[in-house]
């Protein structure tokens, strides 16, 4: 997200998912389509039946790679040096759309100087992708009409995450890729409302619709808005890796959570539950008893996706109604009504509401992208933001005539080893992930019957080669560890994953992925390194 | 008999399939895709199909708790929203605002998200708002 809002003024998918199946070219990368967006997967099997290109980079031969034209497997966390690679080669052919260089970009120069210093023998030396494979990838992408970049947390999920974007965006750029139908770059998002929960200002530098908490203009219009007598803060919290910090630590005492399950899905999850524990208080609100939960003083029930009325905003900024359908079992409540009470009775004014349409008003008042949504206009009219008036049809793609912060910039950015190499003590390298029949932590999932019965246990994926170095047999109880803790799992022997390197699931909090994944982050999105960590992998007993 | 078809949207991935939920004397039926639907036209995935089934798991909460020396008990909502109030101000007037930290959802909708958000900042006055979406 952050790398977007750089380059483009803008972090979300810039074109939509249904143009997907009309793009000449398609870019795969970090992202596992067809299991983890199943719909997205299959507009992309479509374009591919329409005659389109398909270019899958990923180091895992997943379900979508067997339909590529081209299947590049780099090594883990060496991402950023092919994409400076292919843009090296695109100015080198001459491939570059030089017009909406100059007309719409600025800093290209600086741009031509970085990836210079990345030409085809470096590349593959780093990234273990043939060089003629590579030119061909580049002639695929830049010579096409209409290119888009799908990509997922396999991009973002490492150290240099936030540079992995820059560079996708500048590959982007650099063939006027950007600001048109069917391209574009376009971040998959993994869960149901994640693009609605930034866009809500679930951010700690932001308010609605990316309006920065530094800006005193913005923190005026609040103030006013939500009648407050003090001002509202104006320095940025802190994101929910440094909040586990500052929680171990004791700086933060007292944490209200709701709907999350951060044991699970925070990296390194022994130190996030004692972080938890360390707290003076913990309220969770969620409709199940989740790991986070109990470590709760207060625990709230919630109501399900069928139980409130509501909107969320789909990753390709579409904005739809989620309806109540039954009442919340027992005395659970609408989620939107315990925050509102619980606001009231710490004397909060402005937290009286009919129902949600009243809220969703509220913030269409005060978010510009959202400004000219209404429950009634989303009745009939399909919206994805940016819908700034009663009469703005919504926005297909964004960008079109100009970037949201004016020119796009092109940012020059360098290849960094990942956080953590394997070496002698922890031979193989782990990269976490979700799997087709399960969502993130598996709180509800897990508890759906046909779910469970595809999947009902957590395993590691192992390379046959290397289970017979190890004499891992199929199916085998194994023991993988790393320097922050160790599980057992059973191993799944399969060509999937390469030679050294060994993929686990993370949605299982018996076998939990995320007790060996590093802490290490990104510098400027503060996202951890889940995607590599050394690990090794052994026998239970060895015979 | 009251049986309804409702029009909603899946709870899971991002991709925002659309899926009309029967409903029958208040019992919840299987998802019916949304023909109509410009996003998943029609269709789901295995996920999708069954996403009613975890809302009538027998492990729904269905009662507040709050923890006692030993374990949970069930409460009420009056007392159970008084502690929280009351232990969360008191932390918020002994250390201040940023000794406090709200986690808002990928999960939930946008008028929650709103909301949690909204609670963090004009009530008790911290930025320390963040979700696990960015993991
Ligand atoms: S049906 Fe499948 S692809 Fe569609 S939103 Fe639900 S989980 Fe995603």
């Amino acid at each position: 997200m952050a790398g977007l809002a750089t380059a483009f003024g803008s972090g979300a998918m810039t074109n939509s998912i249904p143009e997907i199946e009309d793009a000449e070219c398609i870019l795969v990368t970090g992202s596992n389509t067809t299991e983890n967006h199943p719909m997205i997967g299959s507009r992309i099997l479509r374009a591919k039946e329409k005659g389109k290109k398909l270019i899958v980079v990923e180091p895992r031969r997943i379900h979508l790679a067997q339909f590529a034209d081209i299947h590049a497997r780099p090594r883990l966390g060496t991402d950023l040096a092919w994409i400076n690679g292919l843009i090296n080669i695109i100015f080198a052919e001459g491939w570059e759309d030089a017009e909406y260089i100059a007309a719409r970009t600025e800093g290209v120069e600086r741009l031509r100087e970085k990836v210079a210093e990345y030409p085809p023998e470096r590349v593959e030396a780093i990234t273990g992708i043939d060089r003629e494979m590579l030119h061909e990838m580049a002639r695929l992408y830049a010579t096409a009409d209409r290119a888009a970049i799908v990509y997922a947390m396999g991009i973002t999920q490492h150290t240099g995450g936030t540079d992995n974007v820059l560079a996708l965006a500048n590959l982007a750029m650099v063939t006027g890729n950007v600001g048109k139908r069917s391209a574009g770059v376009n971040p998959l998002r993994g869960q149901n409302n994640v693009q609605g929960a930034c866009d809500m200002g679930g951010l700690p530098n932001v308010l609605t619709g990316y309006q920065s908490v530094t800006d005193p203009a913005v923190r005026k219009k609040f103030e006013q808005a939500w009648g407050l007598r003090s001002g509202l803060p104006a320095k940025p919290g802190l994101t929910v890796v440094e909040m586990a910090n500052a929680a171990a630590e004791g700086a933060i005492k007292g944490m209200y959570v709701m709907a999350e399950n951060p044991i699970l899905s925070d990296p390194d999850a022994n130190h996030t539950r004692e972080a938890l524990e360390n707290l003076e208080f913990l309220v969770v609100q969620d409709i199940f008893l989740t790991e986070t939960a109990q470590l709760a003083d207060v625990v709230l029930p919630g109501s399900s996706f069928v139980e409130r009325d509501g909107t969320v905003t789909s990753t390709d900024r579409s904005v739809q109604r989620m309806r109540k359908v039954i009442d919340p079992p027992g005395e659970a409540r609408a989620d939107w009504e315990i925050i509102c009470e619980i606001a009231r009775r710490c004397g909060g004014q402005g937290f009286r509401y009919a129902s949600p349409g009243d809220v969703f008003a509220e913030m269409a008042r005060l978010t510009p992208i959202y400004g000219g949504m209404s429950y009634e206009r989303l009745e009939n009219e399909w919206l994805r933001w940016p819908c700034r008036s009663a009469d703005d049809p919504g926005t297909e793609f964004m960008h079109k005539d100009r970037f949201s912060r004016g020119k796009g910039v092109f940012t020059p950015v360098d290849y960094r080893e990942p956080a953590e190499e394997p070496d002698e003590a922890y031979p193989f390298m782990l990269t976490t992930g979700r799997i087709m029949f399960h969502y993130h932590t598996g709180a509800q999932t897990r508890r759906s019957p046909s779910l469970e019965r595809e999947v009902s246990e957590n395993y590691v994926e192992l390379n046959p080669q290397d289970a017979h170095g190890l004499g891992v047999h199929p199916g085998e109880l194994i023991a993988v560890a790393s320097r922050r803790g160790s599980i057992q799992v059973k191993a799944a022997l399969t060509p999937t994953v390469p030679k050294g390197v060994v993929f686990i699931p993370f949605h299982f909090a018996e076998s939990a992925a995320n007790a060996l994944t590093n802490r290490a982050l990104d510098p400027v999105s503060k996202i951890p390194e889940f995607k590599v960590c050394a690990v090794s992998v052994a026998r239970l007993v060895t015979l | 008999m009251d049986y309804r078809t409702v029009l909603t949207t899946c709870p899971y991935c991002g991709s925002g399939c659309g899926m009309y939920l029967p409903v029958l004397n208040g019992k919840l039926g299987e998802p019916i895709p949304a023909k109509t639907h410009p996003l998943s036209q029609g269709r789901l995935c295995i996920k999708g199909w069954s996403a009613h089934e975890h809302v009538a798991s027998h492990d729904r909460l269905t009662k507040p708790l709050v923890k006692t020396g030993s374990g949970f008990k069930e409460t009420t909502w009056d007392e159970a929203l008084d502690l929280v109030v009351t232990r969360l101000l008191e932390l918020r007037d002994r250390h201040g605002p940023d000794s406090l930290a709200f986690l808002v959802s990928a999960k939930c909708t946008n008028e929650e998200n709103y909301l949690q958000q909204k609670l963090a900042r004009a009530v008790f006055g911290t930025n320390n708002v963040d979700h696990c979406a960015r993991l």
